[in-house]
């Protein structure tokens, strides 16, 4: 049985200018101890997809519409909010993509850090702050026992990101969800945060969720890859297949316009247009506007996903259909 | 240098620091500048990369003198902008424009975009105002934008509509040199090649040059001519762009360069990445000698010694005491 099961998940907010389809009909599976990226543009519903199966998406305006997500035999979407926090915090933990507003600048590290455990955990004070002391030895903190009780600001950003992942980690969860962890930080501290992950994930045995819109973060890090447009899942496949044989068009197009993985100065392609108005009912397949592929039947019929490999799914419709 | 649009002599920009309320007193001094010379040629590009708070924002704004240099010179098309007149540099300030990294931020949202080009066009009297309509339309035809856009406002566009709408009013001049201080950062991947194609084609086209700061080494590398790799206020490694990133020989640009994740599993898997300790140290109490030291792999005692000038090696420039040694 995998550790997380989503099916058909559907998000939408209601706003005054309409209904927002953030996530529309998303379906993955994750085992124990496997990393799976979610890679999109900033819109494609990445993000709201990990609130959902969190609850962490505020309703209203928010709504869950629609699915399941089972959590090691429990729907998170269906379950008691006491049953909810039971897991959130202490089997799923989630890391943000700011250290600095995630963190509360009122409070000293240590009293963040030890929260989880007071809550979930029947221990003492003392016994907790011995456990955060090692938390963020591990996530290596120098001097940890005299930073423990700093504020948040006393910390560089990598620093914070190392606080936050502590906190994450400090429960020994089974699942991580990194919502873009390195995406406010420079180059040489990802590459810390990135190895951190990675070790921990090693010592702990945890899978991890890891979203971002870094093609090169995911390459390094995942086993497996899943890419959503436009609140769907328009590919799946494990990450060396998808680099080296990527199929849907969306997939391809995001790929060659990386500069490094092009020739020095040569024209970049540049997918034309768009992403779709998310209030906007879309038919058939959202990426058919931009798309140098699309025919008349992209427009019209909706897209599923369907294997083309083994364990390689993809939504194209010509692509299925062996047009392309 | 003849032919030079730009030549930055020694250029220092420290910033005091004071401490207590009602007696205020200085109590330190940042360096966030300290001692750059560079020159920059017409048509050419040219890419500064280097961690957050290393200075190229702030070097880029002194040389528009956005803020006052504290020693050195900055000569622009042949001429001296440290010690001008607000009014010469008004002037001197047409052949220099800046695009800024959040074009969120950088368009005033009360202004259409009519306005915001309009608005240089007659601050600097470069056309008679019969005449501004037509040009304003021009230039959103050059950055790809329909002039029917023209009475829209900001908000009404997207975060790479809006970068054009920044480039548009960058050009509005027909300025000489443009910095770009991380102009695609904020942008997504689709977007970010459109706006890279864009200023490829302008500096073709129209012979710019382009200063172009941003910590994304693979666009760096992508678009520039020429790399400067700043540490901690200062330049450590200078030269062509292929040899700087793929040929690294300061060991800050070589930890920098091992750290871009590259989109490729099969090279990801089995690369050896140098992973740097520790954060950057504080401008504010830069380690004595070369400023790296703290977190180098190669450092020697004889490093923490004196600055490191930067020194021709391997075809570019370099500032390390221990080059062929590792």
């Amino acid at each position: 049985m995998p550790l997380l099961d989503v099916k058909d998940l559907r998000t939408c907010f209601h706003t005054r200018d309409g209904v927002f389809r953030a996530v529309d009909g998303v379906s993955f599976s994750l085992e124990r101890g496997e990393t799976l990226g979610i890679v999109g543009e900033s819109g494609s519903g990445k993000s709201v997809t990990c609130y959902s199966i969190l609850g962490l998406i505020p309703q209203p305006p928010g709504r869950i519409e629609g699915g399941t997500a089972f959590f090691d035999g429990v729907d998170l979407l269906q379950c008691s909010p006491r049953q909810a926090r039971s897991i959130r915090g202490k089997r799923i933990s989630m890391i943000f993509q700011d250290p600095m507003t995630s963190l509360n600048p009122y409070l000293r590290v240590s009293d963040q850090l030890i929260e989880p455990l007071l809550i979930h955990e029947r221990i003492s004070r003392r016994e907790a702050l011995r456990r955060g002391l090692e938390t963020l030895e591990l996530v290596g903190i120098h001097d940890a026992s005299k930073r423990i009780h700093d504020y948040p600001h006393e910390f560089s950003g990598g620093m914070r990101q190392r606080v936050m992942i502590a906190m994450a980690l400090i429960t020994k969860p089974e699942l991580l969800i990194a919502d873009e962890p390195t995406t406010a930080l420079d180059v040489t501290v990802q590459a810390q945060i990135l190895e951190l992950i990675k070790a921990m994930q090693a010592e702990l045995g945890m899978a991890v969720i890891f979203i971002t819109h870094d093609l090169g973060v995911v390459s390094g890090l995942c086993d497996r890859v899943l890419v959503m447009y436009a609140g769907r899942i328009v590919e799946s496949a494990g990450t060396r297949e998808l680099f080296h044989g990527p199929r849907h068009p969306y997939t391809l197009g995001l790929q060659r316009s990386i500069p490094s993985l092009q020739p020095k100065g040569a024209e970049l392609y540049t997918i034309p247009g768009l992403p779709p108005d998310p209030s906007a009912a879309i038919r058939g397949c959202a990426f058919a506007p931009r798309c140098e592929f699309a025919g008349e039947p992209c427009l019209l019929l909706d897209p599923a996903l369907a294997e083309v490999a083994p364990g390689h799914l993809q939504s194209c419709i010509r692509v299925q259909a062996g047009e392309i | 240098m003849p032919g030079a649009i730009l030549e930055l002599r020694d250029v220092r920009t420290h910033f005091p620091v004071t401490a207590g309320f009602v007696r205020r007193r200085r109590v330190g001094t940042v360096k966030a500048v300290d001692g750059v010379t560079l020159t920059l040629a017409r048509g050419e590009v040219l890419g500064l990369v280097g961690e957050s708070g290393c200075g190229k924002s702030t070097l880029a704004r002194t040389i528009l003198q956005l803020i006052p240099a504290t020693g050195g010179t900055v000569v622009l098309n042949g001429r001296n902008l440290s010690g001008l007149s607000t009014r010469e540099l008004k002037a001197g300030r047409r052949d220099l424009q800046m695009i800024f990294q959040d074009p969120y931020a950088s368009l005033n949202p009360r202004l259409t975009v009519f306005d915001a080009l309009a608005e240089p066009l007659l601050v600097h009297k470069v056309c008679p105002p019969a005449e501004v309509g037509a040009r304003v339309a021009s230039l959103l035809r050059i950055v790809g934008l329909a002039p029917r856009f023209i009475r829209k406002y900001p908000h009404e566009f997207s975060g790479g509509q809006r970068q054009r709408i920044a480039i548009a009013r960058a050009l509005a001049l027909e300025p000489k040199l443009i910095i770009a201080d991380e102009p695609v950062s904020a942008l997504d991947v689709s977007i970010q090649a459109q706006i890279l194609n864009l200023l490829s084609r302008l500096r073709r086209e129209m012979n710019l040059s382009l200063m172009f700061i941003a910590h994304d080494l693979s666009v760096v590398k992508h678009i520039s001519d020429r790399i400067a790799v700043m540490y901690l206020g200062r330049i450590v490694e200078l030269g062509g762009a292929l040899d700087v990133i793929d040929r690294p020989q300061h060991p800050y640009t070589r930890a920098l360069v091992s750290a871009i994740p590259t989109p490729d599993p099969a090279v990801e898997r089995h690369r050896q990445r140098i992973v740097l300790p520790g954060d950057p140290p504080s401008p504010l109490n830069p380690p004595a000698g070369c400023s790296f030291h703290t977190r180098c792999p190669h450092a020697r005692e004889q490093c923490r010694a004196a600055v490191p000038p930067l020194v021709p090696f391997a075809g570019r420039e370099v500032a390390c005491i221990r080059l062929g040694e590792f």
